[in-house]
């Protein structure tokens, strides 16, 4: 049986690709990665209206098929078909932003020349006729000589006409032609594409009002900034006090298994394993699902309005400042969410010393990973009171946490760009897109795939590290007299380590906490669940007593601190690491990066600690 | 006058484009972004602080620094 036919989705960035992508094929869709780049591939399967099946790969966003960063190479051997791991499309599908013809067109023209049966889906056609601006069809089409067919994604229309032509164009069995031609320069192609765009759109009135007059406030040197931070600060706020009630849910959730576990099952190593390892630990993880939606939901709905661009635009003049541009705002925000999605949207930096100091600083943004380790430990040690009326101490301190991170990013940054990283200096040059409503199936689909990955983690990694911890801290069995968590395997690792962290607060338990936070950062919190969930011994009551209460008892306010001060730099993620190593191709930089974090994460709990003692708390 | 020292939000078109002047580059995104002799050019936001320039060309929006701005030479529509 034949394979069914594949078709390319290609276009500018901001024309609407990916939610065309989505409206075609739904959820049945798979997101994985280029063989040997970090280019992500987007497959999905749709079906024509006759029945025919047809896979549909989404291509990254580009402006031309000149081979300048990975994403543009990757689009140009996939078209000549020289892309490892992927046939030769047997039909394209051009999105073009029907609000700007005269700039999209210079891409279809050269799409076109490679002789491929093309379909140029003309999309956000409603967009254009809210801006006023009408546009011939047939004659687009013609002059292209290619099918064109106006579509709104995100309102799904104009795909039945867009299967058809494409079930056509599939059809027709077109054979790739490659264009013999010389390829026309690109000021020629750009040239021929405005005077198409001229002759096929009239202009009713001026359009663009909206985008504009938002503009006129978002941009501003004054307002702009400031509206920026305030959003920074509700969308932190928000990952707190939202998340409270279903965080609840959770841990009650988690306490009835517990119980379920111990009423039911005979009391042995099983039940221990079950209900101290499993239950308990993966459980203290999973509690944080809901804050980690509540952040990626945040980035989302930035990135589908638009704004995501302006607050680089905005956060430019900054970067600047430390050698870096106002692109590098977007992979360090994604960091916030997780460090490994923002080091790969580094690929978007031209410039090769711009994106490695950007990748060697998204560590240190603080990723939802380190969430639930600051909300343990702060939820412990800090009151729940208000400082001001809307603001609580507890979202202040957090809010204080995330700052540190970015001002140790931007201090590390201005000294790596004068030193290990020296040279180069992109600039910053990029396209604004319109505002728009976020598609709210979208963003749906968007938080489910990060749900997922969590989830899958949780059910894996997490798991393993938490049974391995389990097994590490249970055994040996420590006579009476010894505490379990210092007789046991796991123990005296700690104890190896612990003059190292010693003089900077962390007692024995902490020490422990910190070698599976390699893992997964996460562990520590159900690291230290274990650790004192073995040492109480009665696991009757493991499931109802918190671990706050439990970190009360154990740790001093300055240790506390120190604990959080340790986890804005450390560079407790092996998964970061080994996208730094993919990333960079090499060794050299993620054991750079490991060393200059341990360093860091040293001196910061150190220096915490100290002060915190010195003044008594 | 060169884009950098265009007023806010006047209409203007793009006279010329000293290409030399800019790194390899710079030129082409700045070509992929619909930068060339003739065509419609308005700015529209500065950022504070010699942050940089948002401007319309044609009938996009596009965001780039004042000293890449500099290298644009205007004229009146």
């Amino acid at each position: 049986m034949n394979p069914a036919p594949m078709i390319a989705l290609v276009g500018n960035p901001n024309a609407g690709k990916s939610a065309l992508f989505n409206a075609l094929t739904g959820a049945r869709q798979k997101v994985g990665n280029y063989p040997g780049v970090t280019v992500e591939r987007k497959v999905g399967r749709m079906a024509l209206d006759d029945g025919r099946p047809l896979e549909l790969v989404d291509l990254p966003g580009t402006y031309s098929l000149d081979p300048q960063s990975p994403d543009e190479q990757v689009t140009r051997d996939v078209l000549f078909g020289r892309q490892e791991g992927e046939r030769t499309p047997s039909a394209l599908v051009v999105v073009v932003d029907a609000t700007n013809l005269d700039n999209h067109l210079r891409f279809v023209l050269q799409l076109v020349a490679l002789g491929l049966p093309t379909v140029v889906a003309l999309n956000m056609i409603d967009m254009a006729a809210r801006d006023g601006l009408e546009i011939d069809v047939a004659r687009l089409s013609a002059e292209l000589g290619v099918p064109v067919v106006p579509t709104v994604a995100v309102r799904k229309r104009g795909l039945e006409e867009l299967r058809e032509a494409l079930g056509r164009a599939v059809g027709g069995g077109g054979k790739a032609v490659f264009a013999t031609g010389a390829p026309k320069e690109i000021a020629t192609l750009q040239r021929d594409a405005r005077r198409i765009a001229d002759a096929v759109t009239t202009q009713q009135r001026q359009g663009n009002v909206w985008t504009q007059r938002v503009d006129r406030i978002a941009l501003h040197p004054v307002i702009g900034p400031i509206l920026l931070t305030g959003l920074m600060f509700v969308m932190f706020q928000a990952v707190f006090s939202w998340s409270q009630t279903p965080i609840e849910w959770l841990a009650s959730l988690q306490a009835w298994l517990g119980n379920q576990a111990v009423t039911h099952l005979p009391d042995n190593i099983l039940r221990s394993l079950l209900v101290e390892g499993v239950i308990n630990g993966v459980g203290s993880v999973v509690a944080y699902l809901p804050q980690i939606l509540i952040l990626f939901f945040f980035i989302l709905m930035l990135e589908a309005t638009g704004y995501m661009v302006r607050a680089a635009f905005l956060m430019d003049r900054l970067m600047a400042g430390v050698g870096l541009s106002g692109r590098a705002f977007i992979p360090l925000l994604s960091s916030f969410a997780c460090a490994i999605p923002g080091i790969m949207a580094t690929r978007s930096i031209d410039d090769p010393k711009d994106r490695l100091t950007t990748i060697l600083i998204a560590p240190l943004m603080t990723c939802s990973a380190r969430l639930p380790v600051y909300a343990v430990v702060i939820g412990a040690f800090i009151p729940a009171k208000k400082v001001l009326p809307g603001i609580g101490l507890q979202g202040l301190v957090l809010f204080c946490l995330y700052v540190a991170g970015i001002v140790g990013s931007m201090l590390v940054a201005a000294v790596f760009k004068r030193t290990v990283t020296k040279g180069g200096g992109g600039g910053f040059l990029m396209e604004m897109p319109k505002y728009q409503m976020p598609v709210w199936r979208d963003v749906a689909l968007g938080l489910w795939q990060r749900a997922y990955v969590f989830l899958r983690r949780a059910g894996t990694v997490i798991l393993w590290v938490t049974i391995v911890l389990w097994a590490l801290t249970s055994f040996p069995k420590a006579p009476d007299g010894v505490k379990q968590s210092e007789y046991s395997i796991a123990g005296r690792i700690a104890s190896g380590i612990e003059p190292i962290v010693r003089p900077v607060g962390f007692n024995h338990a902490l020490a422990l906490a910190i070698i599976p936070a390699m893992a997964a950062r996460e562990v520590a919190v159900s690291a230290l669940q274990t650790v004192y969930s073995i040492d109480s011994g009665d696991d009757e009551k493991v499931g109802q007593e918190r671990l706050a209460t439990r970190l009360r008892g154990a740790w001093s306010l300055p240790t506390a601190l120190a604990f959080l001060a340790w986890f804005v730099f450390a560079p407790q993620c092996l998964s970061t690491i080994a996208v730094i190593r993919r990333e960079t191709n090499g060794w050299k930089w993620p054991l750079f990066a490991l060393g200059y974090l341990f360093v860091l994460a040293w001196c910061a709990a150190g220096i915490t600690f100290w002060t915190a003692t010195a003044l008594g708390l | 006058m060169r884009l950098d020292q265009l007023p806010l939000r006047q209409e203007s078109r793009i006279a010329s484009i000293d290409w030399d002047g800019l790194s390899p580059r710079e030129a082409k995104r700045l070509r992929e972004l619909g930068f060339d002799d003739g065509v419609s050019v308005e700015a529209l936001h500065r950022g504070a602080l010699k942050g940089p320039l948002a401007c319309r060309v044609g009938r996009m929006i596009v965001a780039l620094r004042r000293g890449v701005a500099a290298s644009v030479i205007v004229e009146p529509a």
